[in-house]
C-alpha cells in the first residue's frame, strides 16, 4: 500500500495509507491528519486542503492545471510547491511522499 | 458539563461540530441526523457518484473514527420529532428525549415533490441525498429515456450525466429560459446551447400537465399536448427549508427558519445554519435563504462561534458552482437588483464572465471556465466592487489587478 508522511504544522509526522486512484487529501482526511480541512469536500472549490510538496518531490508530483492553479490564490500564504492535495491522485510513484500542511484555517 | 445539540447531520451540523472542537469547546455535543449517513458531500450526487466515479464512503466527509476521537455522539436514522424552547428538551423519532444548553438546527432542505396520479410510479426519482442518488443511478442504467423536470442546477447537471452515458434527454422547464431565477439570459443561452449541442432536447416555457404510467412507458404529458415517453422521469423543481419541528415549536419562521446575523432563531439558546434558514447576512439589506455549501459552512462557523460566546456578524460573500460535462461555472454575489451587465469575453469560444453591476459596484459575477476570473471576483466582491467598467470588460488587462482601478 503505498504511503505519504504529511508534516502538520506543529512538526509533528503522520504517515498514512493512501491507495492509487484516492487523492492525497482523501488519505489526509481517512488519517486523521490535522489542518487539512478539505470544506468542499474535494471539488476545487475552497482552499483549505492546501500543502506544500516536499522540494525532493516537487519535480515528482509536478504542478497544478489551471483550476487549481486559480484556486491556489484564495490560500493563505501560497509558495512555490502548493497544491490543492484534493487534485493529487495518488499513484505508485508517489509511494513515500513527503508533504507539508499549510495552515487552512 | 454542558451539552450542545445539533438536529441535522449535513454539511452545516459537520461545520458546527469541527469549528466547537477546534475553538477547544470540549463538553458533549450531540449530533442528530435522520439519514443512516454520516454527514457526506452532496455536490458529489449529480455529478461523479451519478457516473459511478466514487463511492457513498468516499463521500463522507470524515470517517467514523473522527466522531469517536472528537467524541460526538452520533445519533443517525433517527429524526427531530419534537422540541420544547423553554424546558430545553429536544424529542426524537425514537421516543428519547435530549436536554441541551445550546440547539443549532441544521436540518437541510427536502425536495419539492409531485402529487399528482401516476407520481408514486417507481420510473419517478428526485435527488437530494445519497439514497435518492443509488436509486437514480440504478435507474439510470437501464433507462433509454429520460426525461427531466426543471432546468435549474439539478436538472442541468443530471442531464449532463445521463447525455454523456449516451441516454436520450429531454429536460422541460417551465420557465422560458434555463437557469432563469439566477443567471442572466447571455449565461442561460450558453448553457441552452451546451445542451443542446450535445444532444439534450430542451422544452421551454412547458409545464407537466399530467402522468400517464403504462407498462411500456412512463407518459409525460405537456401542456401543449405532447407527450414524452419515459423510462426515468427525474423531478428537479427546487426545495423547501425543513422547518418542521421549528415551527411546531413556536420559533419564527418565515421561508425558512428566520436567524439574525449570528445565526440565532427566535427562541432563547437555539440557532440555526444552512439551507434551512432565512439569515440576515450584513453585506445585504434583507433576509435570504440560500441553498450552497459555501453558505452551510459559514453560517455553520457563525453559529459555533455564537455558542462559544462570540458575536461573529454573518457576512460572507456567496459563492457556488456547477460542472457541466466539461463546463465549470462558478457564481460570486448575488445579482439581484442589477442595473447593468458587463461581458468579458466571448460566450461563443466557451470562456467568459458576466458582471451584474448595481450602479457603480459589481455585486455578482458568472464565470464560465474562467477559474481566476471566479477568484479575482470573490476579493473584488468582498471589498465593495467598485471598479472601472472598462477594464472588466478588457481582456488584455489581468483581472487579478482590477482591485488596483
Amino acid at each position: 500500500m503505498p504511503k505519504v508522511t504529511f508534516i502538520d504544522l506543529d512538526g509533528a509526522s503522520h504517515e498514512c495509507d493512501v491507495a492509487n486512484g484516492l487523492s492525497v487529501m482523501e488519505g489526509a482526511i481517512a488519517g486523521g491528519v490535522p489542518g487539512i480541512l478539505a470544506i468542499c469536500g474535494g471539488s476545487c472549490a475552497c482552499s483549505t486542503c492546501h500543502a506544500y510538496v516536499d522540494d525532493a518531490w516537487a519535480s515528482v508530483v509536478g504542478g497544478p492545471n489551471e483550476i487549481e492553479d486559480a484556486t491556489l490564490d484564495l490560500a493563505n500564504d501560497r509558495q512555490a510547491h502548493s497544491r490543492l492535495t484534493c487534485q493529487i491522485t495518488m499513484k505508485p510513484e508517489f509511494d513515500g511522499l513527503v508533504i507539508r500542511v499549510a495552515k487552512n484555517d | 458539563m454542558t451539552r450542545h445539540v445539533i438536529v441535522g447531520a449535513g454539511q452545516a451540523g459537520l461545520q458546527v461540530v469541527e469549528a466547537l472542537r477546534r475553538d477547544g469547546y470540549d463538553d458533549e455535543l450531540v449530533l442528530v441526523g435522520a439519514e443512516t449517513w454520516l454527514p457526506y458531500q452532496r455536490p458529489p450526487l449529480s455529478k461523479k457518484f451519478l457516473q459511478g466515479e466514487t463511492t457513498a464512503e468516499r463521500l463522507l466527509f470524515r470517517p467514523q473514527d473522527f466522531y469517536v476521537k472528537q467524541r460526538v455522539d452520533t445519533r443517525l436514522g433517527v429524526a427531530a420529532s419534537a422540541l420544547d424552547t423553554a424546558a430545553h428538551r429536544l424529542t426524537l423519532s425514537d421516543g428519547s428525549t435530549v436536554d441541551y444548553d445550546g440547539l443549532v438546527l441544521t436540518t437541510g432542505a427536502r425536495v419539492r415533490r409531485l402529487t399528482m396520479p401516476g407520481a408514486d410510479d417507481e420510473r419517478v426519482c428526485y435527488l437530494r441525498g445519497l439514497d435518492d442518488a443509488a436509486r437514480l443511478k440504478a435507474r439510470l442504467e437501464s433507462a433509454e429515456r429520460v426525461v427531466i423536470l426543471g432546468a435549474g442546477f439539478i436538472g442541468l447537471e443530471v442531464a449532463a450525466v445521463a447525455r454523456k452515458a449516451g441516454r436520450q434527454v429531454t429536460v422541460v422547464e417551465a420557465q422560458s429560459r434555463v437557469l432563469q431565477r439566477v443567471v442572466a439570459p447571455t449565461v442561460s443561452s450558453f448553457f441552452e446551447a451546451l445542451h443542446r449541442g450535445h444532444g439534450v432536447e430542451l422544452r421551454l416555457d412547458a409545464r407537466l400537465a399530467r402522468l400517464e404510467p403504462t407498462p411500456e412507458a412512463l407518459a409525460v404529458v405537456l401542456d401543449d399536448g405532447s407527450v414524452l415517453a419515459a423510462d426515468l422521469l427525474l423531478v428537479g423543481i427546487g426545495v423547501e427549508p425543513e422547518v418542521a419541528v421549528a415551527e411546531a415549536a413556536g420559533i419564527h419562521c418565515a421561508g425558512g427558519i428566520v436567524v439574525d446575523e449570528f445565526a440565532r432563531t427566535s427562541a432563547p439558546d437555539v440557532l440555526a445554519a444552512g439551507d434551512c434558514t432565512c439569515h440576515r447576512n450584513l453585506r445585504y439589506p434583507a433576509p435570504h435563504r440560500i441553498e450552497s455549501v459555501q453558505n452551510a459552512v459559514d453560517q455553520g462557523k457563525v453559529a459555533a462561534a455564537t455558542l462559544l460566546g462570540k458575536l461573529d456578524g454573518y457576512a460572507a460573500v456567496p459563492w457556488f458552482w456547477s460542472d457541466q460535462y466539461d463546463v465549470k461555472l462558478h457564481m460570486v454575489g448575488l445579482s439581484g437588483g442589477h442595473d447593468s451587465l458587463i461581458t468579458r469575453g466571448v460566450p461563443e469560444a466557451g470562456a467568459f464572465s458576466v458582471f451584474y453591476r448595481a450602479g457603480e459596484r459589481v455585486i455578482a459575477v458568472d464565470s464560465i471556465n474562467r477559474p481566476a476570473e471566479h477568484m479575482a471576483a470573490r476579493k473584488l466582491i468582498a471589498a465593495g466592487g467598485r471598479c472601472d467598467p472598462d477594464r472588466l470588460a478588457d481582456t488584455a488587462v489581468d483581472l487579478k489587478t482590477i482591485l488596483d482601478s
